[in-house]
């Protein structure tokens, strides 16, 4: 019993010099400005601190924010520093890149055309023509291809109209094509999608790389050098046409529906990060198509003739 | 011609919104859309503080930088303004604002985003002073009949402070000085590339 009452005592004790210590504490702990006043902002939260914080890296998270008790919970990102390096890539890397892959497209092929010139049919025709493609696959393909230029002439207007384009159009004239482009490139995204998930579907079987296709690139795929080594019904130069459509495309279209799609599933920061992905995507695939379109076209004889003559 | 900016010292702040429901009253601006918010950091933690953002009227402004139809303009008043009709609503310029200011009302193709909406300053847009066209898209043109912006006007504890930078930024070092605290001048070293020392 007496033990219990020592024990008591010394619990009581305890606690006392827990409150004494408890309540000097934070006293102790706040600083005191010069005249010995309390400085209610010893704790305070302050801008500067958390800027830092920021710069520290992906720790400090992306932007400074809060509670808001407004509904658009969004709007509690206070600042978020992330968009100077995204208007640094819109406004600068992006340029270069867009031109030096574009421009450089188009004048490797020239020169080629000039080195090379169309690509010949060795023995002629033979007087028959075969149906490669069906009329379904056909239709696929130039939906696609019409949607995809399309796409790429708004796309790129986005990015370049206003430095091309506006002095010679003026304000209204190209704010109202800019209207219509941003609408054609967001309703012809859905058919491009599309094309792009039929060509998956109608075409993978076929593009599978294998043996063959590595023998077609050592004996330079006919395009270097006057061979014509074998291939199945895709060569491998076709395949890698069809990879960059299909990869580049679904790449593209992902993209590009977070941005149609604002908050659906992204927040500011994923948005700037698929706007950066579609973009440098985007004119990296609309040079491959260039090339495309010149092998399809006058870099290969037989264009004028591809379809059937009598179907 | 003044260098017109925002301040918000965040020591007073009482996070009351007031500075919010004037804009939106002010400006009849649509359900849905705010130009101004106020954002409370370390909510209910010691230290806890309350900001009030809207558009800063960035020095060299980024939005301005990457929109796709070059639709904005700076006023002699350094106001960062835009063209309603120019804007395509294509979300740019949320992007590069570092302070989350453009809206977008959702009517646009499959809801997505309309034409941009953000502060104006209370100076309106490119239409003529006090038109109805100016008022419907763009709100009340105040600093045109000589007033500064309601928000700040109306603020009770005087914790939001809009005007010629340079005299707003008197009256903060003034207050920290007499005060002996003051958590900083919240945006401005990244709207205007400079700090209050305080
Ligand atoms: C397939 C679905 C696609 C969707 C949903 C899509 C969506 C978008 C969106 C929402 C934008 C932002 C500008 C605006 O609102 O107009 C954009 C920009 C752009 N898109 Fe697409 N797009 C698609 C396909 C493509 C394709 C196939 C290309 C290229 C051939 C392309 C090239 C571009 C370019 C170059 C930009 C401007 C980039 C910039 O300067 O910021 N897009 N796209
Ligand atoms: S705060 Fe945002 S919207 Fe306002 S001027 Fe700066 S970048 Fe533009
Ligand atoms: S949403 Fe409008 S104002 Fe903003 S960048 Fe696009 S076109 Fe310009």
């Amino acid at each position: 019993m007496a033990g219990l009452f020592a024990n008591a005592r010394f619990i009581v004790a305890a606690l006392a010099l827990a409150l004494i210590v408890g309540v000097a504490a934070p006293a102790g702990a706040q600083q005191r400005n010069s005249d010995n006043s309390v400085n209610p902002t010893a704790s305070a939260v302050k801008e500067d601190q958390l800027l830092n914080a920021l710069k520290s890296g992906p720790g400090g998270g992306d932007s400074i924010s809060g509670r808001v008790s407004i509904p658009d919970q969004k709007s509690g990102n206070l600042i978020q520093p992330a968009g100077q390096a995204w208007r640094a890539f819109h406004e600068g890397a992006l340029h270069w890149l867009a031109a030096i892959a574009i421009l450089g497209m188009l004048a490797v092929l020239v020169v080629f055309y000039l080195m090379r010139g169309m690509v010949k049919l060795e023995n002629g025709r033979s007087g028959r023509s075969i149906v490669r493609f069906n009329a379904f696959e056909r239709g696929v393909h130039w939906m696609t291809a019409g949607c995809f230029i399309v796409l790429a002439i708004t796309g790129l207007n986005i990015s370049f109209g206003k430095s091309l384009l506006l002095p010679l159009f003026g304000a209204d004239a190209f704010a109202a094509w800019s209207q219509w482009g941003k609408y054609a490139h967001n309703y012809l995204s859905f058919p491009f999608t599309l094309g792009v998930v039929l060509m998956l579907l109608m075409w993978v079987a076929n593009n599978i790389p294998n043996g063959v296709d590595i023998a077609w690139i050592k004996r330079g795929g006919g395009i270097v050098g006057n061979d014509h080594p074998p291939a199945y019904k895709f060569n491998a130069g076709q395949k890698v046409i069809y990879w960059i459509v299909v990869l580049g495309g679904g790449c593209v279209a992902t993209t590009g529906y977070f941005l149609m799609f604002p908050f659906y599933g992204t927040d500011i920061a994923g948005m700037q990060l698929a706007q950066v992905i579609h973009a440098t995507v985007a004119v990296l695939f609309i040079a491959a198509m260039i090339a495309h379109i010149y092998i399809g076209s006058i870099g290969m004889d037989g264009f004028s003739r591809s379809r059937p003559a009598a179907a | 011609m003044a260098r017109m900016k925002f301040l918000c010292d965040a020591d007073r702040c009482i996070e009351c919104n007031a500075c919010v429901t004037a804009c939106k009253n002010e400006h009849e601006v649509p359900w849905g859309i705010n130009r101004r918010r106020v954002v409370t950091i370390n909510d209910g933690k010691p230290g806890e503080r309350s900001v009030s953002m809207a558009c800063m009227h960035c020095t060299d402004a980024p939005c301005a930088a990457v929109c796709p139809v070059n639709c904005f303009y700076t006023t002699a008043d350094a106001v960062v303004l835009h063209s309603k009709d120019l804007c395509i609503g294509c979300g740019y310029c949320f992007y590069a604002c570092p302070f989350g200011a453009p809206q977008y009302p959702k009517v646009g193709n499959f809801g997505s985003r309309g034409k941009m909406d953000k502060c104006t300053f209370c100076a309106g847009g490119p239409e003529a002073d006090h038109s109805k066209e100016e008022y419907e898209k763009y709100g009340s043109n105040r600093l045109a009949e000589g007033k500064l912006p309601l928000c700040a006007e109306m603020c009770s504890t005087k914790s939001l402070l809009a005007g010629d930078g340079d005299i707003i930024a008197q009256i903060y070092k003034e207050r920290v000085v007499r005060r002996g605290y003051g958590s900083g001048a919240w945006g401005w070293k990244t709207a205007y590339k400079e700090s209050i020392a305080t």
